[in-house]
């Protein structure tokens, strides 16, 4: 069946906010889906939360809704735009879920919306476990034993029969959230407890544990017309019992015969007949006995995936533009490969490769929190490396992964090898490769990891060459061959990288580039989608254009996230308006980046000095983007360009200024800029001397990382000491970085454009919360609604100032503090920043763009049609915008969810609104920590606070709220004349706050930190308002904030504005050049 | 509970060469046996199956390039081989040192040099099948002996001109059984999960004519009630109608279809008699049965994922692959012949059908082994025409 043409209107249902278990392979999955759409003609509406995305650019979608994927304002969406169709597998389970509830509601029957790409029968037959083990089950397909239990005394009467391990997985939850192993009684009842609390149904499933056994993943897509491709065969290196995107995977499939691959692809596609997934793609996990190769099927999933962003990326097919032109009538057969042209894409993929897979953990992130993998996902990004081999791919991967630990730093203590190698951990292959190392034999780890043993021989003779290999033609090429780094050979010989490649390059040994084809070389590859081998032949054909390669961001971490994909993205899509050829640099398969239709060319690579040089060689191009990639490319930029590489934009050396301490405190003082007292120290009496002379609070961080990691503000000379021990593993032989911390102050962010002349300030962002709390985890609003008019000149004067002082081309970010109406600087960064997405949408002008083309060499003169005409002062916005943080603390149970110093969101929505309450109130409910519209508000506030707390208590009261406060505040209250209920702190007695929570007393919790005191007080409370999922709020900044939502959710409406109609009211929009979409 | 890893035995780290005649040289390590040996050079697409490959006749003739990098990995099992291993050379990226799986009885290496087959690993297989795509199959000379005076790159070139080029060459005859014998095994199963229909009660005596036959696919008839026997290249139709048969069935096989005119002839005086169904070779003896032509392909069809477009069902089959010929559709009488299937990447043609009688064909394996099992239903089809008869 060709093209639907009884359809003409289509809704796209996004994936909302980064979380653990649902990142940007999203936006890729949707981005493609809009702009297979679009291309076909149909008129696309988009909603999504999340303005970090490429696929909410109002290039994309022709209605672009960055509103809350909830229902009741889904609906509205639907009854605005009256779309004939909703297409809801490209957003995760995020949208499915969505999508499932308007139909069940009766939204999409009320609207004639019809559900296309899987039908509620389908996803209701593959999301539920029961309904999905029977199904399997009537198929002949073996699943492994299992109940479904809603009470704590179900789970453990199965327990009784099946024994233990058992495996718990909560219905309904994204990726595994509140699952877990059970090996005993006490944990069964722990987790079970959890998980019926989390599972929007209130079920978990028992199952009997398949640990140990071998896992496999298979991608599968069918048309209308029931035919069926495996697109690609996913193998976990881990074997089950940890979760899939908490596994280091390999494509293909690496120990199964022909026979055992097909009854796997036969007994996949049965799946999907039977569970009636008419179109699309889905993803059928198979777990198999090592012993005697009984398999059972572990789940599906009817929708786009994380593994199928895997496959697309690891085979060269766009499982997620195939599946949007499938949702709407065509067949496989229909639609060509893109990159043969000549051939269909209704064939199976076959790589002539290796990829290699391997998850990025933050778990330094969350003190507290036990470092162990097992059913519930952890890890906050992935890289992809591929190569000719596994030990290749398995090389370049560890390369790409960009710990921060040098490898003179990464310690290992043998007694851990036990414990390490038994449960899955993030540091489990380092301590397998560390066992090799010391000698121990494949069979010895095999024993304890259960891995195959297949995988274990390739990584112990990798392990084995590192202190082998040879400086010959040969011994190099050899150990080029099989991945290992010219660090990596320079350490067996006391040599430096750079002696390493420059003796390989003498003897001839030099990177070439293969290309990612689909068909090992069967057809010709129009698309050149390449990655580094140490074959006899080089793929790249470089061009003679002019051209420019971006260094992307690498693995997705906190602090490093989509905004800087998104920022990357926009420079290929802005050089290839201005006419430059593009060349993409990164190894992330989860972003857009990284999708070959971005860029002209796309090199999948680790982000290291040694890969990025190659392709410099190959291609030999005019300039070099580094100020988008965040961090990553900044770590490159002085030696790529001591090795030659022309960087374009703010020079690296103006880029390093702005973190030397020294230099640039001497730039503030001669531009007469204030900045809190700071210094630097390099010992921990130094950084205990400095902190002294300072006079505390201070706050303390490592110098060049993102995300504020290691950050912490010290009370006292005790936290300085304690941090600076520790400090020193991350630091990279940089000094520590001490200031003085401003408490109560109003915190700003500033993204600037700046040609060295002209400096136009993008957006001027007030943080809802005071200085302290990383800016990257505070709400912030544009434009700002408190600062005064002198305030706002002295940052747009100070801007720039520095600007100019910088000689910054291209993007700049700066944050300053605002205490008692003196403006200072806290931090200057000459790079695109996590807000340029935010600030971009909002103001409708594509910054990246304008950047890049500063960058060209145009000045803000030139480049006045993107800008509104405007080359200085501040770009306006004609609503407001709130940007609000999302965090991922109940994946992370038993840590303390207080906001300070160290980022620890993962994502973050937009809200949008006439007022800021209103734009308020849907970031909040984006972000799903919603307001409530009654009930009690509990109050405990610390001096300073009281006053406005009471003015605050009192417009609650007004609403008809309830008040309830500790002691202390509830006097205050008292004393002003409201009804108040005074409640016990957790350590004063009983029921005291935390009860209350839990017994569902309290909707909403005012809780303002007193400094280093009643902390364990504080902890309590704010942990069990996480579990109870009452919002607690921590700063008196948030609590106003909160009163102006609650008093918007009462009052205004529910109503949404697409960008396109937001911006087309200013002439701001009408100027922009529309190449970015082809 | 585990087997113990088995670890190959390598038997040597000495240099491989291939060379092939249009001067190009390769260079590896050498594995299997040691020895020198000519060959049509051609690559296989297959992410699985290397056993199959290296058993399947129809690759007699052949130095097999897989381009699926890692090989050896799962080791080799007595169920999965489709005959004796009958490649003149194996050509890989990474020969495996070490087998990992359950059914696993041999390592690869170790299978092939029992067979007298010398491998080339770690070499630039990209590279070369790029070459092969690029200027078409060529023949090459593979050798292991190259620190035994094997090693001069020239002396290799001149040997691979020297081999004979595949057009023109009868190797059905030379690969076939020389004796006839019977077949009643059905499909073994290689896991307890394994989703098999229980073998059908014999019902049908199905007369098979060997010109290279996959064990696979005798399996995949006897599994739907067929009792075989399986008769060599040269038998003549008279001596087949003899034995009774429900229907004749026409193997797969090496070489060029041209020569065989003797079996196209014998395929001939069937039609009308009895149900015929061909595979791959016999498609192609088929072809020239009802007056039709073939001709070589540039490079072939070898892999487990080529789309074959049902033109009957308006449904797309991936498909086995393995010819180097192919039957040239505009040769054939269109009033007699219905062209059922055509591969979807270059609209070659993939299968006939006779219009009046049950007589059908495909260029590609419904057996598979190795590759996916769309294809299966065709088994299914050859019996519903012996059950109608």
């Amino acid at each position: 069946m060709p093209r639907r043409n009884d359809l003409k209107r289509i809704l796209i249902v996004g994936s909302g906010p980064i979380v653990i278990g649902q990142a940007c392979e999203f936006d890729y999955s949707g981005t493609q889906a809009c702009k297979a759409l679009r291309a076909d003609g149909y008129e696309t509406i988009l909603i999504n939360s999340n303005p970090a995305t490429i696929m909410t650019d109002p290039e994309l979608a022709h209605h672009t809704y960055v509103e809350p994927l909830t229902v009741e304002f889904a609906e509205e969406v639907i009854k605005r735009e009256r779309p004939d169709a909703l297409l809801s597998t490209v957003g995760g389970q995020t949208g499915l879920n969505l999508s499932v509830s308007l139909a069940e509601k009766g939204v999409l029957e009320k609207y004639g919306v019809e559900l296309i790409g899987a039908k509620i029968e389908a996803i209701k037959k593959a999301e539920d476990r029961l309904l999905f083990k029977d199904a399997m089950r009537g198929i002949g397909l073996a699943t492994p034993q299992s109940q479904l239990c809603r009470t704590v005394e179900a789970g453990e009467e199965f327990a009784k029969r099946i024994g233990f391990p058992l495996i718990l997985r909560p219905s309904f939850t994204l990726g595994g959230t509140g699952g877990g192993i059970a090996y005993n009684d006490e944990e069964l009842v722990e987790i079970l407890e959890r998980g019926i609390d989390l599972s929007p149904v209130g079920e978990v499933l028992i199952e009997e544990s398949v640990l140990g056994w071998k896992e496999y993943e298979l991608e599968v897509m069918r048309d209308t017309a029931g035919n069926a491709i495996i697109v690609c065969s996913i193998e976990n290196f881990d074997p089950m019992g940890v979760h899939t995107g908490d596994s280091i995977t390999i494509a293909p499939a690496q120990t199964l015969t022909d026979r055992e691959y097909q009854m796997m692809r036969d007994a996949a596609l049965a799946c999907l007949r039977e569970i009636g997934v008419e179109t699309g793609g889905s993803n059928v996990q198979f777990a198999i006995n090592p012993v005697d190769g009984r398999m059972v099927i572990v789940e599906m999933n009817p929708r786009v995936s994380r593994s199928s962003a895997l496959a697309s990326k690891a085979t060269g097919f766009p499982i997620a533009k195939i599946a949007a032109k499938l949702a709407v009538g065509y067949r496989l057969d229909e639609i060509p490969n893109d990159i043969t042209l000549k051939t269909p894409a209704c064939f199976e993929p076959t790589i002539d490769y290796v990829v290699v897979k391997i998850p990025r953990w933050q778990f330094e992130k969350f003190p507290g929190a036990e470092p162990v993998l097992g059913t519930q996902m952890k890890s906050v990004g992935e890289v992809m490396a591929m190569g000719r081999t596994f030990k290749q791919a398995l090389g370049k991967a560890l390369r790409s992964l960009e710990t921060g630990k040098s490898a003179a730093a990464e310690t290992f203590d043998d007694t851990l090898i036990p414990t390490r190698l038994i449960t899955p951990n993030p540091d489990r292959l380092p301590y397998i490769r560390h066992a090799f190392r010391i000698g121990w034999t494949v069979e010895q780890v095999r024993e304890l990891t259960q891995i195959d043993p297949w995988f274990l021989t390739q990584v112990k003779e990798a392990v084995d060459l590192e202190s082998t290999v040879i400086l010959d033609k040969a011994g190099l090429v050899k150990a080029k061959r099989d991945g290992l780094s010219d660090a990596a050979i320079g350490r067996a010989h006391t040599k430096t990288a750079d002696e390493v490649r420059a003796l390989r390059k003498s003897l001839g040994v030099a990177a070439v580039f293969n290309r990612v084809d689909t068909c090992a070389a069967e057809f010709e590859s129009f698309t050149p989608y390449l990655y580094s081998s140490y074959e006899s032949e080089c793929e790249a054909e470089p061009s003679d254009r002019k051209k420019v390669m971006i260094l992307g961001s690498g693995p997705n971490r906190i602090g490093q996230g989509i905004e800087f994909d998104y920022c990357c993205c926009h420079a290929a899509y802005a050089l290839e308006g201005f006419g430059v050829e593009s060349i993409m640099v990164n190894c992330n398969p989860e972003t857009v980046s990284t999708d070959y239709d971005t860029s002209d060319r796309l090199y999948f690579e680790p982000l290291t000095l040694e890969e990025v040089l190659n392709i410099y060689d190959t291609e030999k191009p005019d300039g070099a983007i580094v100020q988008f990639g965040g961090q990553t490319p900044l770590n490159l930029a002085l030696p790529l360009k001591r090795a030659g590489v022309p960087i374009i934009g703010t020079a690296p050396e103006n880029i390093d200024l702005a973190e030397d301490r020294k230099l640039f405190g001497k730039l503030l003082d001669d531009l007469q800029i204030p900045s809190p007292p700071n210094g630097t120290a390099t010992s921990v009496e130094e950084a205990c001397a400095v902190a002294r002379k300072l006079g505390f609070p201070v706050l303390v961080r490592p110098s060049y990382v993102l995300g504020g990691r290691a950050m912490t503000i010290a009370y006292d000379e005790d936290t300085v000491r304690r941090y600076m021990q520790e400090a020193t593993l991350f630091s990279q032989d940089r000094p520590v970085l001490i200031d003085r911390f401003l408490e109560d102050a109003t915190e700003v962010d500033v993204d600037a454009l700046s040609d060295t002349r002209d400096v136009l300030i993008a957006g001027i962002m007030e943080h809802i919360e005071e200085a302290g709390v990383h800016s990257g985890d505070s709400s912030c609003v544009l434009p700002p609604i408190s600062l005064e008019a002198g305030a706002l000149a002295k940052i747009e004067e100070y801007t720039v100032k520095l600007a100019r002082a910088l000689n910054v081309i291209g993007l700049m970010n700066v944050q300053y503090a605002i205490k008692d109406g003196t403006v200072f600087v806290l931090e200057v960064n000459p790079r695109g920043s996590r807000t340029v997405p935010y600030v971009s949408k909002a103001t409708g002008i594509p910054l990246p763009k304008i950047a890049v083309g500063l960058m060209l060499g145009k000045t803000l003169e030139e480049l006045k049609e993107l800008t509104g005409g405007r080359v200085s002062g501040v770009l306006p916005v004609t609503k407001f915008f709130v940007k609000s943080p999302v965090f991922p603390f109940s994946k992370f149970p038993g840590v303390d969810p207080a906001l300070g110093p160290e980022m620890r969101s993962t994502g973050e929505v937009m809200g949008v609104g006439e007022s800021f309450g209103e734009a308020f109130a849907k970031a909040q409910l984006s972000a799903g920590t919603p307001l409530p519209d009654q009930g009690t508000v509990f109050f405990s506030v610390n001096d300073r606070h009281k006053e406005e707390a009471v003015a605050l208590a009192k417009r609650f009261v007004e609403m008809g709220f309830k008040l309830a406060a500790s002691r202390g505040t509830a006097s205050v209250l008292k004393a002003a004349g409201l009804p108040v209920r005074t409640v016990f702190k957790v350590n004063e007695g009983r029921p005291n706050a935390v009860d209350l929570m839990k017994a569902a007393e309290l909707q909403l919790v005012i809780y303002t930190t007193a400094g280093a005191t009643s902390f364990s007080d504080e902890k309590a409370i704010r942990r069990n308002a996480i579990q109870a999922r009452v919002p607690c709020i921590t700063t008196i900044s948030g609590a106003r904030a909160a009163v102006e939502a609650i008093g918007s959710r009462r009052r205004d409406p529910v109503r949404v504005w697409s960008l396109q109609e937001i911006h087309s009211a200013g002439a701001v929009s009408e100027a922009k050049i529309a190449s970015t979409v082809n | 509970m585990h087997n113990p890893p088995k670890r190959a035995r390598i038997h040597n780290l000495n240099p491989a060469i291939l060379a092939l005649e249009d001067g190009s040289v390769f260079t590896g390590q050498a594995f299997g046996a040691a020895s020198i040996r000519t060959g049509e050079v051609v690559f296989n697409t297959s992410l699985t199956g290397y056993q199959e490959i290296f058993t399947d006749p129809s690759y007699a003739g052949q130095i097999v390039v897989l381009t699926n990098p890692q090989i050896g990995n799962y080791g080799t099992n007595p169920e999965d081989s489709q005959s004796k291993p009958w490649i003149e050379g194996l050509i890989t990226r990474e020969l495996s040192p070490l087998v990992s799986n359950w059914r696993s009885e041999q390592d690869a290496g170790a299978f092939l040099s029992a067979a007298g087959i010398p491998i080339g690993s770690a070499m630039d297989t990209r590279t070369l099948v790029r070459r092969l795509r690029m200027r078409g199959v060529m023949r090459g000379c593979l050798s292991t002996l190259v620190e035994k005076g094997g090693g001069d790159p020239d002396e290799l070139v001149a040997r691979a001109r020297k081999s004979p080029s595949m057009a023109g060459l009868d190797l059905a005859t030379r690969v076939s059984a020389k004796d006839r014998y019977t077949w009643d095994e059905p499909v073994p199963r290689c896991s307890p999960s394994d989703l098999l229909d229980d073998p059908a009660p014999k019902r049908f005596r199905v007369a098979a004519y060997d010109f290279g036959m996959k064990r696979d696919i005798l399996r995949q008839l006897a599994h739907r009630g067929c009792s075989l026997t399986v008769v060599p290249a040269g038998t003549s139709a008279e001596d087949v109608l003899a034995l009774k048969p429900d229907g004749v069935f026409l193997s797969n096989g090496p070489g060029d279809p041209e020569p065989l005119d003797y079996q196209a002839a014998q395929v001939r005086k069937l039609i009308g008699k009895t149900p015929v169904f061909g595979i791959c070779l016999g498609h192609q003896v088929l072809g020239l049965a009802l007056g039709g032509k073939t001709y070589k392909l540039k490079f072939g069809h070898r892999g487990g994922n080529h789309p074959v477009l049902n033109k009957r069902t308006n449904k797309v089959e991936i498909t086995a692959q393995n010819h180097g010929f192919a039957v040239d559709p505009d040769t054939l009488n269109a009033s007699d012949v219905d062209l059922t299937h055509v591969n979807l990447n270059d609209q070659t043609l993939e299968g006939i059908a006779h219009r009046r009688y049950p007589v059908f064909s495909v260029q590609y394996h419904p057996e598979a082994a190795p590759g996916p099992h769309d294809s299966h239903y065709l088994f299914d089809e050859f019996v519903a025409m012996m059950e109608a008869k």
